[in-house]
Protein backbone atom coordinates (compact mmCIF):
# COMPACT_ATOMS: atom_id res chain seq x y z
CA UNK A 1 0.00 0.00 0.00
CA UNK A 2 1.45 3.09 -1.19
CA UNK A 3 1.04 5.81 1.27
CA UNK A 4 0.10 9.69 1.10
CA UNK A 5 0.66 10.66 4.59
CA UNK A 6 2.71 9.68 7.32
CA UNK A 7 1.86 10.53 10.40
CA UNK A 8 4.62 9.22 13.55
CA UNK A 9 4.34 9.66 17.47
CA UNK A 10 1.73 12.63 17.07
CA UNK A 11 0.61 14.51 20.76
CA UNK A 12 -0.87 17.79 21.09
CA UNK A 13 -2.05 20.02 23.96
CA UNK A 14 -4.89 22.32 24.22
CA UNK A 15 -3.56 24.02 26.89
CA UNK A 16 -2.67 21.35 29.62
CA UNK A 17 -4.83 18.57 28.17
CA UNK A 18 -3.29 16.13 25.82
CA UNK A 19 -6.27 15.49 23.12
CA UNK A 20 -4.22 13.32 20.92
CA UNK A 21 -2.05 10.81 22.40
CA UNK A 22 1.14 9.79 20.59
CA UNK A 23 -0.85 8.78 16.97
CA UNK A 24 1.16 6.76 14.80
CA UNK A 25 -0.72 6.03 11.24
CA UNK A 26 -0.76 6.10 7.22
CA UNK A 27 -3.25 7.36 5.02
CA UNK A 28 -3.07 5.07 1.70
CA UNK A 29 -2.53 7.38 -1.73
CA UNK A 30 -5.94 7.71 -3.91
CA UNK A 31 -8.52 5.86 -1.58
CA UNK A 32 -10.68 7.04 0.57
CA UNK A 33 -9.87 7.17 4.06
CA UNK A 34 -12.65 7.69 6.96
CA UNK A 35 -11.59 8.74 10.38
CA UNK A 36 -14.31 8.19 12.60
CA UNK A 37 -15.01 8.50 16.21
CA UNK A 38 -17.33 9.84 18.95
CA UNK A 39 -17.76 13.64 19.52
CA UNK A 40 -14.62 15.59 21.01
CA UNK A 41 -12.53 12.49 20.37
CA UNK A 42 -10.46 14.60 18.38
CA UNK A 43 -11.34 13.86 14.82
CA UNK A 44 -11.28 17.62 13.62
CA UNK A 45 -8.01 18.48 15.48
CA UNK A 46 -6.66 15.84 14.00
CA UNK A 47 -7.69 16.74 10.43
CA UNK A 48 -5.99 20.54 11.48
CA UNK A 49 -3.07 18.92 12.04
CA UNK A 50 -2.95 17.17 8.31
CA UNK A 51 -3.43 20.38 6.78
CA UNK A 52 -0.75 22.07 8.94
CA UNK A 53 -3.26 24.61 10.85
CA UNK A 54 -2.21 23.30 13.99
CA UNK A 55 1.11 21.81 14.84
CA UNK A 56 1.56 19.06 16.56
CA UNK A 57 3.72 19.61 20.15
CA UNK A 58 5.64 16.05 19.43
CA UNK A 59 6.17 14.03 16.05
CA UNK A 60 6.01 14.27 12.60
CA UNK A 61 3.40 14.39 10.14
CA UNK A 62 4.87 13.28 6.54
CA UNK A 63 3.18 14.36 3.35
CA UNK A 64 4.77 12.86 0.17
CA UNK A 65 7.42 12.30 2.25
CA UNK A 66 7.94 16.30 3.52
CA UNK A 67 7.73 17.25 7.40
CA UNK A 68 4.94 19.69 7.15
CA UNK A 69 5.32 19.72 11.31
CA UNK A 70 8.39 21.33 10.75
CA UNK A 71 7.41 23.79 7.89
CA UNK A 72 6.54 27.45 7.50
CA UNK A 73 5.38 30.12 5.39
CA UNK A 74 5.65 30.10 1.36
CA UNK A 75 7.26 26.76 1.56
CA UNK A 76 3.75 25.52 3.34
CA UNK A 77 2.02 27.86 1.22
CA UNK A 78 2.92 25.57 -2.03
CA UNK A 79 1.57 22.66 -0.47
CA UNK A 80 -1.90 23.76 0.28
CA UNK A 81 -2.24 24.89 -3.22
CA UNK A 82 -2.51 21.19 -3.64
CA UNK A 83 -4.84 20.05 -1.22
CA UNK A 84 -8.52 21.01 -0.41
CA UNK A 85 -10.45 21.42 2.49
CA UNK A 86 -14.03 21.19 3.47
CA UNK A 87 -14.75 22.91 6.97
CA UNK A 88 -17.09 21.35 9.80
CA UNK A 89 -18.61 24.86 9.15
CA UNK A 90 -17.89 24.89 5.39
CA UNK A 91 -16.33 28.61 6.61
CA UNK A 92 -17.20 30.36 2.88
CA UNK A 93 -16.38 33.57 3.09
CA UNK A 94 -19.80 35.14 3.78
CA UNK A 95 -18.31 38.91 1.92
CA UNK A 96 -18.19 37.12 -1.46
CA UNK A 97 -20.98 35.44 -3.64
CA UNK A 98 -20.58 31.77 -4.52
CA UNK A 99 -18.84 32.80 -7.68
CA UNK A 100 -16.48 34.54 -5.97
CA UNK A 101 -15.47 31.85 -3.45
CA UNK A 102 -14.50 29.28 -5.91
CA UNK A 103 -13.11 31.49 -7.67
CA UNK A 104 -10.85 32.81 -4.80
CA UNK A 105 -7.81 30.51 -5.16
CA UNK A 106 -7.69 30.69 -8.87
CA UNK A 107 -7.72 34.48 -8.68
CA UNK A 108 -5.20 34.23 -5.88
CA UNK A 109 -3.23 31.89 -7.14
CA UNK A 110 -2.73 31.34 -10.85
CA UNK A 111 -2.80 34.13 -13.69
CA UNK A 112 -5.44 32.66 -15.45
CA UNK A 113 -7.87 35.28 -17.64
CA UNK A 114 -11.37 35.84 -15.75
CA UNK A 115 -13.36 34.35 -18.32
CA UNK A 116 -11.15 30.85 -18.08
CA UNK A 117 -11.67 31.09 -14.56
CA UNK A 118 -15.47 31.66 -14.80
CA UNK A 119 -15.57 28.60 -16.70
CA UNK A 120 -14.05 26.26 -14.48
CA UNK A 121 -15.87 27.66 -11.37
CA UNK A 122 -19.06 26.91 -13.70
CA UNK A 123 -18.04 23.51 -14.33
CA UNK A 124 -17.03 22.67 -10.42
CA UNK A 125 -20.33 24.23 -9.13
CA UNK A 126 -21.97 21.97 -11.54
CA UNK A 127 -20.09 19.35 -10.44
CA UNK A 128 -21.57 19.97 -6.82
CA UNK A 129 -25.14 20.45 -8.43
CA UNK A 130 -24.85 24.15 -7.57
CA UNK A 131 -25.48 25.28 -11.18
CA UNK A 132 -27.40 28.71 -11.20
CA UNK A 133 -26.49 29.43 -7.73
CA UNK A 134 -23.45 31.67 -8.09
CA UNK A 135 -24.89 34.81 -7.25
CA UNK A 136 -26.01 33.62 -4.08
CA UNK A 137 -24.39 34.79 -0.86
CA UNK A 138 -23.83 32.07 1.48
CA UNK A 139 -26.34 33.34 4.06
CA UNK A 140 -28.81 32.48 1.05
CA UNK A 141 -27.81 29.05 1.19
CA UNK A 142 -29.08 25.64 3.01
CA UNK A 143 -26.67 23.79 5.49
CA UNK A 144 -26.57 20.95 2.76
CA UNK A 145 -25.83 23.67 -0.15
CA UNK A 146 -22.72 25.33 1.73
CA UNK A 147 -21.44 22.29 2.40
CA UNK A 148 -21.36 21.40 -1.40
CA UNK A 149 -20.11 25.13 -2.52
CA UNK A 150 -17.16 24.46 0.16
CA UNK A 151 -16.66 21.32 -1.50
CA UNK A 152 -16.72 23.00 -5.23
CA UNK A 153 -14.09 25.70 -3.54
CA UNK A 154 -11.67 22.78 -1.94
CA UNK A 155 -12.17 21.24 -5.58
CA UNK A 156 -11.06 24.52 -7.42
CA UNK A 157 -7.38 24.41 -7.57
CA UNK A 158 -7.63 20.51 -8.62
CA UNK A 159 -6.02 19.27 -5.59
CA UNK A 160 -4.03 16.06 -5.12
CA UNK A 161 -5.33 15.80 -1.36
CA UNK A 162 -8.66 16.37 -0.58
CA UNK A 163 -9.96 16.75 3.41
CA UNK A 164 -13.43 16.97 4.43
CA UNK A 165 -14.64 17.28 7.95
CA UNK A 166 -18.54 15.95 8.33
CA UNK A 167 -20.13 16.45 5.17
CA UNK A 168 -23.00 15.17 5.99
CA UNK A 169 -23.31 15.80 9.72
CA UNK A 170 -26.67 18.12 10.50
CA UNK A 171 -28.07 16.76 6.41
CA UNK A 172 -31.27 14.50 5.92
CA UNK A 173 -30.69 11.40 5.16
CA UNK A 174 -31.39 11.93 1.22
CA UNK A 175 -28.51 14.92 1.02
CA UNK A 176 -26.54 13.09 3.46
CA UNK A 177 -26.88 10.32 0.98
CA UNK A 178 -26.66 12.33 -2.35
CA UNK A 179 -23.31 13.74 -0.60
CA UNK A 180 -21.77 10.46 -0.35
CA UNK A 181 -22.51 9.76 -4.22
CA UNK A 182 -20.76 12.64 -4.74
CA UNK A 183 -17.75 11.62 -2.82
CA UNK A 184 -17.66 8.32 -4.71
CA UNK A 185 -17.97 10.32 -8.12
CA UNK A 186 -15.38 12.33 -7.12
CA UNK A 187 -13.07 9.80 -6.52
CA UNK A 188 -13.95 7.67 -9.36
CA UNK A 189 -12.86 10.61 -11.63
CA UNK A 190 -10.37 12.17 -10.40
CA UNK A 191 -8.72 9.23 -8.69
CA UNK A 192 -7.76 11.98 -5.33
CA UNK A 193 -6.15 10.74 -2.05
CA UNK A 194 -9.49 11.48 0.56
CA UNK A 195 -9.81 11.99 3.86
CA UNK A 196 -13.40 12.26 5.27
CA UNK A 197 -14.06 12.71 8.69
CA UNK A 198 -17.23 11.49 9.59
CA UNK A 199 -19.97 9.76 12.35
CA UNK A 200 -22.31 8.46 9.78
CA UNK A 201 -22.15 4.60 9.65
CA UNK A 202 -24.48 4.52 6.50
CA UNK A 203 -21.65 7.07 5.01
CA UNK A 204 -18.98 4.96 6.13
CA UNK A 205 -19.62 1.42 4.17
CA UNK A 206 -20.64 3.48 0.96
CA UNK A 207 -17.16 5.63 0.60
CA UNK A 208 -14.48 4.29 2.64
CA UNK A 209 -11.58 2.51 1.88
CA UNK A 210 -9.55 2.43 4.89
CA UNK A 211 -10.91 3.54 8.38
CA UNK A 212 -9.20 4.92 11.25
CA UNK A 213 -11.04 5.06 14.35
CA UNK A 214 -10.15 7.29 17.54
CA UNK A 215 -11.27 7.08 20.50
CA UNK A 216 -10.18 9.47 23.55
CA UNK A 217 -7.13 11.02 21.52
CA UNK A 218 -6.13 7.31 20.75
CA UNK A 219 -6.05 4.70 17.80
CA UNK A 220 -8.41 1.60 18.50
CA UNK A 221 -8.58 0.58 14.97
CA UNK A 222 -7.00 0.57 11.24
CA UNK A 223 -7.70 -1.38 8.74
CA UNK A 224 -10.29 -1.68 5.39
CA UNK A 225 -14.08 -2.44 5.75
CA UNK A 226 -13.89 -6.23 5.89
CA UNK A 227 -11.09 -5.59 8.41
CA UNK A 228 -13.37 -2.98 10.89
CA UNK A 229 -16.64 -5.37 10.42
CA UNK A 230 -14.59 -8.47 11.75
CA UNK A 231 -12.76 -6.41 14.44
CA UNK A 232 -13.51 -7.60 18.14
CA UNK A 233 -12.33 -4.61 19.98
CA UNK A 234 -15.33 -3.45 22.34
CA UNK A 235 -14.62 0.11 21.13
CA UNK A 236 -15.06 -0.80 17.69
CA UNK A 237 -18.68 -2.96 18.69
CA UNK A 238 -19.98 -0.71 20.48
CA UNK A 239 -19.95 2.10 17.74
CA UNK A 240 -20.93 -0.15 14.70
CA UNK A 241 -23.77 -1.65 16.76
CA UNK A 242 -24.82 1.88 17.78
CA UNK A 243 -25.05 0.47 21.46
CA UNK A 244 -25.00 3.52 24.38
CA UNK A 245 -22.05 3.40 26.23
CA UNK A 246 -22.72 2.31 29.48
CA UNK A 247 -20.84 3.49 32.45
CA UNK A 248 -20.66 1.21 35.33
CA UNK A 249 -19.55 3.47 38.57
CA UNK A 250 -19.58 2.15 42.34
CA UNK A 251 -21.70 3.72 44.46
CA UNK A 252 -18.39 5.33 45.78
CA UNK A 253 -17.37 6.80 42.70
CA UNK A 254 -20.97 8.03 41.62
CA UNK A 255 -20.65 10.20 45.05
CA UNK A 256 -17.34 11.73 44.15
CA UNK A 257 -18.67 12.67 40.88
CA UNK A 258 -21.63 14.34 42.54
CA UNK A 259 -19.72 16.09 45.35
CA UNK A 260 -17.27 17.06 43.06
CA UNK A 261 -13.95 16.10 44.47
CA UNK B 1 -1.46 18.33 51.19
CA UNK B 2 -3.25 21.46 50.35
CA UNK B 3 -0.97 24.03 48.71
CA UNK B 4 0.83 26.75 50.83
CA UNK B 5 -0.56 30.28 50.06
CA UNK B 6 2.75 31.25 48.62
CA UNK B 7 2.82 29.07 46.00
CA UNK B 8 -0.66 30.49 44.65
CA UNK B 9 1.03 34.11 45.22
CA UNK B 10 3.63 32.69 42.99
CA UNK B 11 1.58 31.31 40.90
CA UNK B 12 -0.72 33.79 39.96
CA UNK B 13 2.53 36.48 39.36
CA UNK B 14 3.82 34.03 37.68
CA UNK B 15 0.42 33.56 35.14
CA UNK B 16 0.24 37.35 34.57
CA UNK B 17 3.76 37.69 33.67
CA UNK B 18 3.27 35.14 31.19
CA UNK B 19 0.33 36.41 29.57
CA UNK B 20 1.75 39.82 29.40
CA UNK B 21 4.69 38.50 27.52
CA UNK B 22 2.28 36.39 25.67
CA UNK B 23 0.02 39.87 24.52
CA UNK B 24 3.74 41.93 23.66
CA UNK B 25 4.45 38.74 21.44
CA UNK B 26 1.55 38.28 19.81
CA UNK B 27 1.24 42.97 18.85
CA UNK B 28 4.56 42.27 17.80
CA UNK B 29 4.21 39.69 15.45
CA UNK B 30 1.38 41.06 14.32
CA UNK B 31 3.31 44.61 13.79
CA UNK B 32 6.38 42.11 11.66
CA UNK B 33 3.37 40.52 9.65
CA UNK B 34 1.44 43.93 9.19
CA UNK B 35 5.12 45.71 7.75
CA UNK B 36 5.78 42.57 5.79
CA UNK B 37 2.62 42.36 4.00
CA UNK B 38 1.83 45.62 3.34
CA UNK B 39 5.82 47.00 2.10
CA UNK B 40 8.01 44.52 1.54
CA UNK B 41 5.95 41.63 -0.24
CA UNK B 42 4.63 43.91 -3.15
CA UNK B 43 8.02 45.44 -3.67
CA UNK B 44 8.72 41.37 -4.60
CA UNK B 45 6.52 41.61 -6.99
CA UNK B 46 3.16 40.30 -4.75
CA UNK B 47 0.35 42.20 -5.89
CA UNK B 48 -1.98 44.24 -3.80
CA UNK B 49 -5.66 43.34 -3.63
CA UNK B 50 -6.40 46.76 -5.65
CA UNK B 51 -10.24 46.47 -5.67
CA UNK B 52 -10.64 45.64 -1.98
CA UNK B 53 -8.44 48.18 -1.06
CA UNK B 54 -10.93 50.80 -3.06
CA UNK B 55 -13.83 49.23 -1.00
CA UNK B 56 -12.30 49.59 1.80
CA UNK B 57 -11.77 53.55 0.87
CA UNK B 58 -15.47 54.23 0.31
CA UNK B 59 -16.63 52.57 3.54
CA UNK B 60 -14.25 54.02 5.80
CA UNK B 61 -13.41 56.81 4.30
CA UNK B 62 -16.21 58.35 1.82
CA UNK B 63 -19.13 57.03 3.42
CA UNK B 64 -17.71 58.49 6.69
CA UNK B 65 -17.44 62.50 4.68
CA UNK B 66 -21.43 63.54 6.21
CA UNK B 67 -20.67 62.63 9.88
CA UNK B 68 -17.70 63.91 9.88
CA UNK B 69 -19.10 67.27 7.58
CA UNK B 70 -21.54 67.60 10.67
CA UNK B 71 -19.20 67.26 13.42
CA UNK B 72 -16.39 69.34 12.13
CA UNK B 73 -19.15 72.47 11.57
CA UNK B 74 -20.50 72.09 14.80
CA UNK B 75 -17.18 72.02 16.82
CA UNK B 76 -15.96 74.93 14.84
CA UNK B 77 -19.08 76.96 16.23
CA UNK B 78 -18.74 75.96 19.17
CA UNK B 79 -14.98 76.92 19.65
CA UNK B 80 -15.74 79.78 17.99
CA UNK B 81 -18.04 80.74 20.80
CA UNK B 82 -16.67 79.88 23.47
CA UNK B 83 -13.52 81.71 22.40
CA UNK B 84 -15.54 84.69 21.53
CA UNK B 85 -16.63 84.58 25.55
CA UNK B 86 -13.14 85.24 26.59
CA UNK B 87 -11.45 87.33 23.98
CA UNK B 88 -14.44 89.74 23.95
CA UNK B 89 -13.45 90.76 27.34
CA UNK B 90 -10.13 92.29 26.18
CA UNK B 91 -11.87 93.86 22.76
CA UNK B 92 -9.67 90.97 20.71
CA UNK B 93 -12.50 89.16 19.35
CA UNK B 94 -11.07 89.34 15.83
CA UNK B 95 -8.18 86.46 17.84
CA UNK B 96 -11.24 83.56 17.29
CA UNK B 97 -9.97 83.37 13.97
CA UNK B 98 -6.36 82.79 15.05
CA UNK B 99 -7.28 80.78 17.89
CA UNK B 100 -9.58 78.81 15.77
CA UNK B 101 -7.18 77.74 13.00
CA UNK B 102 -4.47 76.85 14.46
CA UNK B 103 -6.39 74.51 17.35
CA UNK B 104 -8.43 72.54 14.59
CA UNK B 105 -5.71 72.63 12.26
CA UNK B 106 -2.93 71.47 14.74
CA UNK B 107 -5.13 69.58 17.25
CA UNK B 108 -8.80 69.00 17.08
CA UNK B 109 -9.43 68.21 13.54
CA UNK B 110 -6.74 65.21 14.08
CA UNK B 111 -8.03 63.69 17.11
CA UNK B 112 -11.16 64.32 17.02
CA UNK B 113 -11.58 62.51 13.49
CA UNK B 114 -9.90 59.68 14.73
CA UNK B 115 -12.18 59.05 17.51
CA UNK B 116 -15.25 59.18 14.67
CA UNK B 117 -12.68 56.68 12.21
CA UNK B 118 -12.24 54.60 15.70
CA UNK B 119 -15.84 54.29 16.56
CA UNK B 120 -17.08 53.33 12.79
CA UNK B 121 -14.43 51.58 11.17
CA UNK B 122 -11.73 50.31 14.09
CA UNK B 123 -14.94 48.21 15.67
CA UNK B 124 -16.08 47.47 11.98
CA UNK B 125 -12.62 45.95 11.68
CA UNK B 126 -12.79 43.88 14.69
CA UNK B 127 -16.09 42.51 14.45
CA UNK B 128 -15.46 41.69 10.59
CA UNK B 129 -11.79 39.79 11.14
CA UNK B 130 -13.28 38.34 14.53
CA UNK B 131 -16.36 36.89 13.54
CA UNK B 132 -14.51 35.45 10.42
CA UNK B 133 -12.24 33.92 12.84
CA UNK B 134 -15.36 32.62 15.10
CA UNK B 135 -16.32 30.86 11.99
CA UNK B 136 -13.56 29.75 10.66
CA UNK B 137 -12.93 31.74 7.57
CA UNK B 138 -9.87 32.80 8.65
CA UNK B 139 -8.74 29.23 8.52
CA UNK B 140 -10.14 28.74 4.92
CA UNK B 141 -8.29 31.59 4.16
CA UNK B 142 -4.77 29.71 5.63
CA UNK B 143 -5.75 26.77 4.21
CA UNK B 144 -6.50 28.21 0.44
CA UNK B 145 -2.81 29.35 0.97
CA UNK B 146 -4.10 33.34 1.07
CA UNK B 147 -2.23 34.94 4.27
CA UNK B 148 -5.11 36.40 6.18
CA UNK B 149 -3.37 40.00 6.82
CA UNK B 150 -2.75 40.32 3.26
CA UNK B 151 -6.34 39.55 2.09
CA UNK B 152 -7.89 40.96 5.23
CA UNK B 153 -5.89 43.86 6.61
CA UNK B 154 -3.70 45.28 4.27
CA UNK B 155 -6.35 46.66 2.16
CA UNK B 156 -7.75 48.20 5.13
CA UNK B 157 -4.53 49.64 6.38
CA UNK B 158 -3.78 51.42 2.96
CA UNK B 159 -7.33 52.84 3.08
CA UNK B 160 -7.24 54.53 6.34
CA UNK B 161 -3.41 55.47 5.59
CA UNK B 162 -5.11 57.81 2.91
CA UNK B 163 -8.35 58.10 4.13
CA UNK B 164 -7.58 59.61 7.92
CA UNK B 165 -5.55 62.67 6.45
CA UNK B 166 -8.45 63.02 3.30
CA UNK B 167 -10.67 63.12 6.61
CA UNK B 168 -9.09 64.92 8.60
CA UNK B 169 -8.77 67.89 5.81
CA UNK B 170 -12.02 68.19 5.86
CA UNK B 171 -12.38 68.60 9.42
CA UNK B 172 -10.10 71.62 9.32
CA UNK B 173 -11.70 72.94 6.31
CA UNK B 174 -15.27 72.51 7.37
CA UNK B 175 -14.21 73.15 11.19
CA UNK B 176 -12.94 76.43 9.96
CA UNK B 177 -16.26 77.18 7.83
CA UNK B 178 -18.40 76.95 10.81
CA UNK B 179 -16.55 79.26 13.05
CA UNK B 180 -16.23 81.89 10.03
CA UNK B 181 -20.24 81.09 9.39
CA UNK B 182 -20.59 82.15 13.23
CA UNK B 183 -17.74 84.93 13.58
CA UNK B 184 -19.28 86.76 10.11
CA UNK B 185 -23.15 86.11 11.88
CA UNK B 186 -22.75 86.58 15.48
CA UNK B 187 -19.73 88.53 16.25
CA UNK B 188 -19.77 90.53 13.43
CA UNK B 189 -16.66 90.11 11.99
CA UNK B 190 -16.51 91.03 8.40
CA UNK B 191 -15.93 88.03 5.60
CA UNK B 192 -12.41 89.74 4.50
CA UNK B 193 -10.87 90.21 7.76
CA UNK B 194 -11.42 86.75 9.12
CA UNK B 195 -10.14 85.05 6.09
CA UNK B 196 -7.07 86.89 6.05
CA UNK B 197 -6.94 86.89 9.80
CA UNK B 198 -7.25 83.06 9.40
CA UNK B 199 -4.20 82.64 6.51
CA UNK B 200 -2.14 84.45 8.61
CA UNK B 201 -2.71 82.84 11.62
CA UNK B 202 -2.18 79.26 10.27
CA UNK B 203 1.44 77.99 9.27
CA UNK B 204 1.84 75.69 6.57
CA UNK B 205 3.74 73.49 9.47
CA UNK B 206 0.46 73.75 11.57
CA UNK B 207 -1.57 71.52 8.54
CA UNK B 208 1.16 69.35 7.93
CA UNK B 209 1.76 68.34 11.71
CA UNK B 210 -1.97 67.97 11.83
CA UNK B 211 -2.01 65.51 8.74
CA UNK B 212 1.15 63.96 9.87
CA UNK B 213 -0.49 63.01 13.08
CA UNK B 214 -3.81 61.83 10.98
CA UNK B 215 -1.39 59.29 9.13
CA UNK B 216 -0.43 57.69 12.23
CA UNK B 217 -3.89 57.24 14.02
CA UNK B 218 -5.17 55.82 10.64
CA UNK B 219 -2.08 53.04 11.67
CA UNK B 220 -2.82 52.67 15.21
CA UNK B 221 -7.14 52.12 14.33
CA UNK B 222 -6.24 50.01 11.78
CA UNK B 223 -3.47 48.09 13.61
CA UNK B 224 -5.65 47.62 17.01
CA UNK B 225 -8.94 46.79 15.17
CA UNK B 226 -6.82 43.67 13.50
CA UNK B 227 -5.48 42.46 16.81
CA UNK B 228 -8.43 41.82 18.49
CA UNK B 229 -10.15 40.97 15.75
CA UNK B 230 -7.81 37.98 15.49
CA UNK B 231 -7.52 37.56 18.91
CA UNK B 232 -11.36 35.96 18.89
CA UNK B 233 -11.07 32.42 19.27
CA UNK B 234 -15.03 31.40 18.96
CA UNK B 235 -18.28 32.69 19.72
CA UNK B 236 -20.60 35.85 19.01
CA UNK B 237 -20.05 37.28 22.67
CA UNK B 238 -16.01 37.55 22.16
CA UNK B 239 -16.63 38.74 18.91
CA UNK B 240 -18.74 41.49 21.07
CA UNK B 241 -16.05 42.11 23.74
CA UNK B 242 -13.26 42.30 21.23
CA UNK B 243 -15.09 45.27 19.18
CA UNK B 244 -15.55 46.85 22.20
CA UNK B 245 -11.87 46.61 23.24
CA UNK B 246 -10.90 47.75 20.20
CA UNK B 247 -12.81 51.37 20.58
CA UNK B 248 -11.54 51.85 23.97
CA UNK B 249 -7.74 50.76 23.33
CA UNK B 250 -7.49 52.20 20.09
CA UNK B 251 -9.02 55.97 21.17
CA UNK B 252 -6.34 55.36 24.40
CA UNK B 253 -3.92 54.97 22.02
CA UNK B 254 -4.91 57.71 19.42
CA UNK B 255 -4.44 59.94 22.49
CA UNK B 256 -1.55 58.62 23.41
CA UNK B 257 0.32 58.55 20.08
CA UNK B 258 -1.42 62.64 19.77
CA UNK B 259 0.70 63.21 23.36
CA UNK B 260 4.20 61.56 22.01
CA UNK B 261 4.10 63.63 18.60
CA UNK B 262 3.19 66.99 19.96
CA UNK B 263 5.49 66.80 22.27
CA UNK B 264 8.24 66.13 19.39
CA UNK B 265 6.34 68.60 17.59
CA UNK B 266 6.44 71.42 20.15
CA UNK B 267 10.59 71.06 20.73
CA UNK B 268 11.57 70.03 17.36
CA UNK B 269 10.07 71.87 15.11
N1 LIG C 1 -9.72 25.45 20.44
C1 LIG C 1 -9.80 24.56 21.42
N2 LIG C 1 -9.35 24.84 22.67
C2 LIG C 1 -9.41 23.94 23.66
N3 LIG C 1 -9.91 22.70 23.53
C3 LIG C 1 -10.39 22.34 22.33
C4 LIG C 1 -10.35 23.24 21.22
N4 LIG C 1 -10.88 22.62 20.14
C5 LIG C 1 -11.23 21.38 20.58
N5 LIG C 1 -10.94 21.21 21.88
C6 LIG C 1 -11.12 19.99 22.66
O1 LIG C 1 -10.43 18.95 22.03
C7 LIG C 1 -11.22 17.78 21.99
C8 LIG C 1 -11.30 17.27 20.57
O2 LIG C 1 -12.02 18.20 19.79
P1 LIG C 1 -12.36 17.98 18.26
O3 LIG C 1 -13.00 19.21 17.75
O4 LIG C 1 -11.14 17.50 17.58
O5 LIG C 1 -13.42 16.80 18.36
P2 LIG C 1 -14.19 16.04 17.19
O6 LIG C 1 -13.76 14.64 17.26
O7 LIG C 1 -14.02 16.74 15.90
O8 LIG C 1 -15.70 16.15 17.66
P3 LIG C 1 -17.04 16.36 16.78
O9 LIG C 1 -17.35 15.03 16.20
O10 LIG C 1 -18.05 16.76 17.79
O11 LIG C 1 -16.75 17.40 15.76
C9 LIG C 1 -12.57 18.11 22.56
O12 LIG C 1 -12.65 17.50 23.82
C10 LIG C 1 -12.59 19.61 22.72
O13 LIG C 1 -13.13 19.96 23.96
MG1 LIG D 1 -15.20 17.84 14.62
Amino acid sequence: METAIDVKGMTTYYGEREVLKNLTLSIPRAKTTVIVGGSGCGKTTLLKHLISLLKPAKGTIEVNGKNIAGMFGSDLDEFRKKMGVLFQGAALLNSLTLTENVALPLREHTRLKEPVIDIIVRMKLDLVGLSGFGNFYPSQLSGGMKKRAGIARAMAMDPELLFFDEPSAGLDPVTAAGLDELILKLHKAFSLTLVVVTHELASIFTIADYVIMLDAGNIVFMGNLDELKASSHPKVRVFLERKAEEEFLSPEEYFKIISGS
Amino acid sequence: MRPLIIDSVLGAIGKRTISVFKTIHNVSTLLNNIAYWTVVSPLRGKRIRFKATVSEIVKAGYNAIPIVTVIAFFVGIILALQSAYQLRKFGAIIYVANLLGVSITRELGPIITAIIVAGRSGSAFAAEIGSMKASEEVDALVTMGINPIRFLVVPKLLALMLMQPALTAIFDLVGIGGGFFLSISLLEITPHRYYTQTINAILVKDLMTGLVKAWAFGVVITCVGAYHGFQVEAGAEEVGLRTTASVVSSIFLVIFFDFFFTTLFYYFL
